[in-house]
């Protein structure tokens, strides 16, 4: 599948289709086997502090959460619904007002039950980050998987 | 942040601590806010369609509990402790342990270990059953002013 097109199917997976993340503007920006991208832009209302205009803990906690949880979406073989386990989030620095924020999630190792993700937030420059992540997703919980069969599997 | 600390003041001459939330332009739009009604200080997140993360169950997003622990944890750093600085977050842990079902979700939270700069507090979040906890987290805040530190609000 064009990269374009897988693009924009995990757009409407992973953030038209889920309220929370549509509600942040979430936009994915990649989508490949193990890996996953978004961006976040800077707006008032998640900020944290308003005299500095530096956002809150929260948006990027819930970004860095859908984040690692697409890149585990695009190495299963066969969709199946998952949820997070556990999340670790260490905030290495500020986010700079007014700047987008990019998030950068990979699967780097899936089981049966559970799939191992880790993840950075940064402004443009991954070896300056402003969050590290690191998330585990238990596999096969109830209810339906986020992303539909596809022919062509990411 | 002098705007939180001298909301802060306010709120205990008044003895209301929702008015903490007031100074936070994330936690009105999460709406999230401290209460303290039970005489017990707890966070509550109130349930709208926007927190949703899991539309076939369906379920809160999880991201929108590690936020509201940490809020948690941050309202209660201010409420219950001598702080003169507003607590900045280092890291978070957050456990899942249920899906969240579409209501309110409320939180308490605790110090584990108060240093002289760094902070330990665990935080629980429950809905209808306090003794069937949704998440639970861990925290560090640093508490003493350090212009380097990682900012938490």
């Amino acid at each position: 599948m064009e990269k374009d097109a897988r693009i924009a199917l995990f757009q409407q997976w992973f953030s038209d289709n889920i309220p929370h993340n549509k509600a942040l503007g979430l936009k994915v920006i990649g989508a490949s086997r193990g890996f996953a991208s978004m961006q976040l832009e800077w707006r008032e209302e998640l900020v944290g502090n308003p005299e500095t205009g530096v956002l809150a803990g929260g948006p990027l906690t819930a970004m860095l959460d859908g984040c690692c949880g697409m890149s585990v979406a695009t190495m299963l073989k066969a969709p199946e619904p998952f949820a997070t386990l556990d999340l670790r989030i260490d905030y290495v620095r500020p986010a700079e007002p007014g700047k987008p924020v990019i998030a950068e999630a990979e699967c780097y190792r899936i089981t049966r039950s559970v799939a191992f993700t880790r993840a950075f937030a940064h402004h443009g420059d991954a070896k300056d980050p402003i969050a590290a992540a690191a998330g585990t997703f238990m596999l096969g919980t109830k209810g339906k998987p986020t992303r539909p069969p596809l022919e062509d599997k990411p | 942040m002098s705007a939180l600390l001298s909301r802060l003041a306010e709120a205990r001459k008044e003895g209301n601590v929702a008015r903490l939330a007031e100074a936070i332009p994330y936690a009105r739009w999460m709406q999230i806010a401290p209460e303290n009604g039970t005489g017990e200080l707890l966070t509550r997140m109130r349930f709208h369609p926007e927190l949703i993360g899991n539309t076939f169950l369906p379920a809160i997003h999880g991201g929108t509990l590690g936020a509201m622990l940490e809020m948690a944890a941050i309202f209660h750093l201010l409420w219950e402790t001598e702080t003169e600085t507003v607590p900045k977050i280092v890291n978070i842990t957050v456990d899942y342990l249920r899906s969240a079902r579409p209501v309110d979700v409320i939180a308490c939270a605790k110090v584990t270990k108060q240093g002289r700069r760094m902070v330990n507090v665990f935080a629980e979040a429950w809905q209808e059953d306090r003794s069937r906890p949704v998440a639970t987290a861990n925290a560090h805040f640093l508490v003493k002013s350090d212009a380097d530190a990682p900012p938490s609000l």
